[in-house]
């Protein structure tokens, strides 16, 4: 059983504490149940001692109780549909669906409830609800556990969709969308659970949505991503830089609402972008951000705007298809190198 | 655990409670002869479900429900609107688009929403409104407050696996949830037998180790004991209840539909039994009000119906700027 001493933050309130993406959400969780009644979870297996699937709830329910880090039965449809009535009626749910794929499951109450319910009530019922959930190619799971899926959601008026890529903002990130009046998809992908570590500020620690991020400066072109590929671009740039080439990387950090004045300034300075994503390439979100940046700066652009993806395939199962199947550091640098 | 009240002897309801109902039910039956003759001489147009056949489901649980209580419908939801009290002014300048409406124009028919009087969704989505019950009792569960909700939905729905998915965790949470099966017979346009395999709706309750009741839903009497009893255990914390409340739709699924799938003598029969003008002339047969008494009071209602579709059309349309706001 996990203890209450384990579960609480206060051993790791130093200034100086470093936490994996893991810790980094439970925290958040942990800050906001604490600091609002109407803030709770559900969804399948979260309650101790597993603590979830990745282990993001561990030590929750022991500390909140099951009330309020509430397990549900493997419903998807009733999860969201459960976590849009309780939002309505003037509760702050954070709903797990445990990975991204089963988001399709619970379609329905996301793109058809969630989403337009405080439009289609002319604002009289607000959705502040959050959905978090988890994905990724790269673990080996296969064609079903592993798509990035956020283009649709971007393409479905009425739902912030975030991308994490740090520890610290996936702590502020989410403490934002769960204080947001309206329904956020938080997407987590889990390559990185185990990969960030990194300096998280104790407490109530607020990233806004809609303010991306340079996670690396630089003057000749703008590398543009989320999530774990903003790392591969950092990685790339720094390669880059021992031929000339200084690339900055944006981490937009939320896709919507979209940062569109940074990333048109950032642009504006390079002259030259590369979106790279691991959702599939065709119809993905970097074929808005590309034709975002041509219809505003064409003439200014010193080329056109190229795209890095994911194989316009499902994610396949061998090792070897897989890694090729990501947008790895080969395909970047050769989209960064045929700009110049 | 279903209780088919229909196979018990009379069940004794107080005066004032059939007046009421009655009350309730002609004003929705007035409304909708209204409505479906605006359609006609083309005062209004768009989509309409009419609720015709169904009024006394409603109309009795507002008698039990209180204003804070919540209640979900779906786009055949106007009687169930009307029962909730949402306001007819802004619900009829929400059915003709006007910013004057409830959503501002915005949601429409099939999207009424007035939380001042606990009508918290109308989904267009058939089945999709129990899974949200679900968590608007969670809501009220936790808060701690004693608030119902009531989740209409027709026989058609029962076969979605929302159903399935909702009245499975609302009984594992012993949530105060009621969902109201009006089962009209028809799931659109194809007969209940067709699309299913259970004899009675009332009998998947059983699945979910649920209370059920199953209930001529015309008999205001039936209909009422089985709304006070759900309502009464749910206030009580013993959690939800399914009733099925038999019924049968007058109308056609929309304006539109020739109703080739319905057979002529049954519908003659169900509209030969109308609940509504039945519960009139009971009232009248018991002494509980005189003709002259319900004839003022339907005067009075349709008047009160003719001012708000008059209000309606006076309405302005929202304005363009509203395309983006509420986002």
């Amino acid at each position: 059983m996990t203890t209450q001493a384990q579960a609480a933050p206060a051993a790791q309130d130093s200034p100086e504490r470093v936490l994996g993406m893991v810790q980094a959400i439970n925290d958040a969780l942990d800050v906001a149940m604490s600091m609002d009644d109407t803030v709770f979870e559900l969804g399948e297996d979260i309650q101790d001692p597993a603590g979830g699937g990745f282990k993001v709830h561990k030590g929750l329910s022991t500390k909140f109780g099951l009330d309020r880090v509430r397990p549900t039965p493997i419903s998807e449809q009733a999860i969201m549909g459960a976590a849009v009535g309780a939002a309505i009626a003037g509760m702050r749910p954070v709903a797990e669906i445990m990975l991204m794929n089963f988001i399709s499951v619970a379609a329905d109450q996301l793109i058809n409830h969630a989403a337009k319910i405080r439009y289609m009530s002319g604002g009289q019922t607000k959705v502040p609800l959050v959905v978090r959930t988890t994905t990724g190619a790269g673990g080996g799971f296969g064609a079903q556990h592993s798509d990035m899926l956020e283009a649709p959601l971007t393409h479905t008026a009425g739902l912030k969709v975030v991308v994490p890529s740090t520890a610290a903002d996936a702590k502020g990130l989410l403490l934002s969308s769960i204080f947001d009046d309206d329904p956020v998809v938080f997407v987590e992908m889990f390559m990185l659970y185990y990969s960030q570590k990194g300096h998280v500020p104790p407490g109530d620690y607020r990233v806004p949505l809609g303010k991306l991020r340079t996670a690396r400066e630089g003057s000749d072109v703008s590398l543009i991503s989320w999530g774990r590929q903003v790392h591969e671009c950092v990685a790339v740039a720094d390669k880059l830089s021992a031929d000339g080439i200084d690339a900055e990387v944006i981490d937009l950090r939320s896709l919507v609402p979209l940062d569109r004045e940074g990333l048109l300034n950032a642009v504006g300075r390079t002259k030259r972008a590369v979106v790279v994503h691991e959702a599939v390439r065709r119809s993905g979100y970097g074929a808005e951000l590309a034709a975002t940046i041509h219809e505003e700066l064409f003439g200014e652009l010193a080329g056109p705007v190229r795209r890095v993806g994911g194989a316009d395939t499902p994610v396949p199962y061998a090792r070897n298809l897989e890694a090729e199947f990501l947008p790895h550091a080969g395909r970047i640098e050769q989209a960064v190198r045929s700009l110049f | 655990m279903t209780t088919s009240l229909d196979t018990e002897t009379r069940i004794e309801v107080s005066p004032q409670i059939l007046l009421g109902i009655y009350t309730t039910a002609i004003k929705i039956k007035i409304y909708d002869d209204t409505y479906v003759s605006a359609l006609k001489t083309g005062k209004a147009a768009g989509m309409y479900y009419s609720p015709r056949g169904q009024e006394i489901i409603p109309s009795a649980f507002a008698q039990v429900l209180r204003t804070d209580d919540y209640v979900l419908t779906i786009y055949r939801g106007i009687h169930d609107q009307i029962a909730k009290g949402v306001p007819l002014r802004e619900l009829t300048a929400e059915f003709l688009g006007r910013a004057t409406g409830t959503c501002k124009g915005k949601g429409g028919p099939m999207h009424i929403t007035h939380p001042d009087s606990g009508l918290m969704v109308t989904t267009g989505v058939v089945g999709s409104g129990l899974p949200i019950g679900v968590g608007i009792a969670l809501a009220a569960q936790m808060r701690g407050t004693d608030q119902v909700t009531v989740v209409n939905f027709g026989d058609g729905a029962s076969n979605i696996g929302a159903f399935h998915e909702a009245l499975n965790l609302a009984s594992v949470w012993n949530l105060p949830v009621i969902f109201v099966c009006q089962n009209n017979q028809y799931a659109e346009y194809t007969a209940y037998a067709v699309g299913t395999s259970a004899k009675h709706i009332a009998d998947r309750a059983a699945g979910y180790s649920m209370r059920s009741f199953r209930v001529n839903g015309n008999d205001p009497a039936q209909m009422y004991h089985a709304a006070l009893a759900s309502v009464e255990a749910a206030r009580a914390g013993n959690g939800p209840t399914l009733i099925e409340a038999e019924t049968y739709r007058f109308r056609g699924h929309t304006p539109a539909d020739p109703m080739q799938y319905m057979p002529k003598e049954e519908l003659q029969q169900a509209i030969a039994a109308d609940p509504v003008p039945a519960l009139r002339q009971r009232l009248i047969d018991e002494s509980i009000a005189t003709e002259d008494e319900l004839g003022a009071l339907e005067a009075s209602l349709k008047q009160e119906i003719d001012e708000a579709f008059e209000f309606a059309l006076a309405s302005p349309q929202p304005d363009p700027s509203e395309l983006y706001t509420d986002l």
